[in-house]
């Protein structure tokens, strides 16, 4: 109980952080200062160590992965996020990144907070190695897929810039179509790969629990629909040369769709993954 | 105390052709130095001059020094007072020191913002220095010249936004790709417009070159230059594949590129972006090139209002810029105030008699055996001893003798003394 409430705590703080660092990326997207950049950047690791702490409590308490309701959920995807941010950002040299990331941390985080927080039903369902490696890679892959995501938003803003021949505000805070083109392939490319493995485990899994690898489970189902989607992505990338505004295309359409499975096919559909998000 | 007085004449005030007479080199310039401090009454003297304005800055003790340098000047170039009296202009005090800010800092220049201006003015101060004709008023003034050049570039968009059609379209380049270093850069016609329009690119970033040219001899040369390939006009279609920034400057009447064509080739380089600039009048490429995805196209025109907007937008910075300036002016203005001898020494003293409280307190507050009148005594001790020991450089500040300069002995014992200590801007 006492860890439980510390855990609260911590995930309270962690909040106040990734608040704290989308001010001052907001602040350096209209300031263009690279200390507040720094700074922003700083506070969002800082939030996610602390936020990563809050989970490894829980789950001491638990025993097991924390995903059992809504707020679990969201909560964990928002570290997911943080993380994998806090991760690539200097790795791919684009700081602007952080305009996209930190706000959508922030806004997972703040749902998370307000979700209702039923109380979770610990069935030894979420218990072994296979099921904790689906949950982290399913998790760590759809935040790189997300960031894609982000990174073709900032692609058409700067390609919009450029085709229109205003160079109005984002002309100069963006980086070259080149960066941003190459930064989304980096994250597709490791996202897919992470989604890929978490697919697998869950497959495991499921033989292990109900049997059979494939149940027909609406989640299976999007889950597969998406990981086509970001197969046909890569695949017409080295084949046809699919880079710049269809890739970019792609990658928000991806993101869409990602959403919808995530949280869309629980609410309007159901299936075995409904613990997530009661 | 002696006045800061500026005179010069620049492109608002002179035409070229007086600008060029007055003049003065890189080579003339310790001649001409040299000329114009011999005068008593001129005590300092720094001079530049550019293609667009000739200015000297001095330091004397009145007003006559004007008609001095005037008259120095004319004789040094050769040329009659009253041909360029009424293109100079003269600032004295807090305006020539605004003035000389404002020039460094390139509000004054032709093309607001332009660079190079700063560095013009170091070469010339460091001539001076040479020279031996800076002494301590115009070190400063122009150390705190360079700072005030130095942050109103780096706090202000001043030099923001490509100014020029060449800087516009190697901006453009750069938000496209993100190196471009790596990047072939393909003249469709050999044209000067061609060669002009796009130096800027060629000469900083970009390594690799085709020209494309109907006249297959003209292309050769032209590749020569610039040590990249020629390639026949047939060729063409064959050679975009391998490029990524298209120049076209043909005095073709119809399209020298279709969209029809661009497409084709789209497909061959899957889809790789390409950047067209058509510098050409009537345009040499097809408009509807911009709508193919990953293509780019802008034509002299888009540069041109580009570069319109980018001049308005300086222009609007020079508010900013001047803020900054006249606080600095404000600033340079009390520290040649302290720069006399009545405030240097009062602040001498006092910086003295602090430390003396301080340390005698602290004595004092240790030892709990002491009487009161111990005390006092103690007190009385240290305080003799630091205004004896004050007593003579305080002496030597009041009258440093007749033909020395006080400004030399009174910015040694500030400094000695450190006075000033929340301007350290060390010489750069």
């Amino acid at each position: 109980m006492i860890l439980e409430t510390a855990a609260k705590a911590t995930l309270y703080s962690a909040t106040m952080l990734y608040i704290a660092g989308m001010t001052f990326y907001i602040l350096y997207l209209f300031r263009q200062n690279d200390k507040m950049q720094n700074t922003g950047f700083y506070l969002m690791a800082a939030g996610a160590a602390l936020h990563l702490l809050s989970i490894l409590a829980c789950s001491v308490t638990v025993g097991s992965v924390p995903a059992h309701n809504l707020q679990q959920t969201l909560s964990i995807s928002g570290l997911a996020l943080a993380g994998t941010f806090v991760i690539f950002k200097n790795r791919l040299g684009l700081k602007i990144l952080g305009v996209f990331a930190a706000p959508l941390v922030v806004f997972i985080m703040v749902a998370a907070l307000l979700a209702p927080a039923e109380p979770a039903e610990y069935t030894s369902l979420l218990k072994g190695f296979w099921i904790v490696s689906h949950i982290i890679l399913i998790f760590m892959g759809e935040a790189a897929l997300a960031l894609a995501g982000g990174a073709g938003i900032l692609y058409l803003l700067q390609e919009k810039q450029i085709k229109s021949k205003r160079q109005g505000f984002f002309f100069r805070r963006l980086p070259s179509l080149d960066r941003l083109d190459s930064a989304s392939y980096t994250l597709v490319a490791t996202g897919f790969a992470l989604l890929t493995f978490g697919l697998v485990t869950g497959f495991i899994y499921a033989k292990g629990v109900w049997g059979k690898f494939w149940t027909w489970d609406p989640k299976e189902i999007w889950s597969m629909v998406t990981w086509l989607i970001y197969a046909i992505l890569l695949h017409c990338r080295l084949t046809v040369g699919w880079q710049g505004r269809k890739s970019a295309l792609m990658t928000i359409f991806g993101l869409a769709v990602l959403i919808f499975t995530f949280i869309g096919v629980n609410f309007l559909i159901g299936g075995h993954h409904q613990g997530f998000t009661k | 105390m002696p006045q800061i007085i500026l005179t010069g004449l620049n492109h608002k005030t002179a035409p070229v052709e007086l600008r060029e007479r007055l003049a003065v080199g890189d080579s003339q310039l310790p001649g001409a130095l040299e000329k114009l401090s011999l005068p008593d009454r001129i005590h300092e003297i720094v001079l530049f001059s550019t293609c667009n304005r000739t200015e000297i800055v001095f330091t004397a003790e009145d007003d006559k020094a004007v008609d001095t340098v005037k008259e120095l000047l004319a004789e040094f170039k050769n040329i009659r007072v009253d041909e360029f009296e009424n293109a100079l202009y003269t600032y004295k005090d807090d305006k020539a020191v605004a003035h000389l800010f404002k020039v460094a800092s390139s509000l004054d220049s032709m093309v607001v913002g332009e660079p190079q201006i700063l560095g013009q003015v170091k070469k010339a101060y460091r001539s001076s220095v040479a020279c031996n004709t800076s002494g301590v008023i115009l070190n400063r003034l122009l150390h705190k010249t360079f700072s005030v050049a130095k942050r109103v570039r780096k706090e202000t968009g001043i030099g923001d936004n490509a100014v020029s059609i060449s800087y516009a379209a190697t901006e453009l380049a750069g938000k496209i790709f993100s190196d471009l270093s790596t990047k072939r850069v393909m003249l469709i016609g050999a044209g000067e417009m061609a060669e002009l329009a796009v130096e800027h690119l060629i000469s900083h970033h970009v390594s690799r070159i085709t020209v494309v040219n109907r006249t297959f001899e003209n292309a050769v040369q032209l590749a020569d230059k610039f040590k990249g390939e020629a390639v026949k006009y047939e060729e063409m279609e064959a050679a975009l594949k391998d490029a990524d920034i298209i120049i076209s400057s043909t005095g073709a009447e119809g399209y020298v590129l279709q969209a029809g064509q661009v497409k084709q080739v789209m497909k061959k380089r899957k889809h790789r972006p390409l950047f067209f600039i058509d510098i050409a009048l009537p345009r040499d490429l097809d408009p509807n090139i911009n709508r193919i995805n990953n293509a780019y196209l802008y034509d002299i025109d888009d540069l041109k209002s580009i570069v319109n907007r980018n001049m308005e937008k300086r222009h609007q910075e020079t508010v900013k810029a001047e803020r900054i300036i006249e606080e600095a002016v404000v600033k340079f203005r009390k520290w040649l105030q302290d720069l006399e001898v009545v405030p240097t020494i009062v602040a001498i003293k006092e910086k003295i008699e602090k430390i003396t409280e301080i340390e005698t307190g602290k004595t004092i507050a240790s030892m709990s055996s002491l009487s009161t009148e111990d005390e006092e005594a103690i007190r009385r001790m240290a305080q003799a001893i630091a205004s004896r020991i004050m007593h003579d450089p305080i002496l030597f500040l009041k009258d440093t003798g007749a033909h020395r300069k006080d400004s030399f002995y009174l910015n040694a014992a500030r400094q000695l003394f450190n006075l000033d200590p929340d301007d350290e801007e060390k010489p750069s």
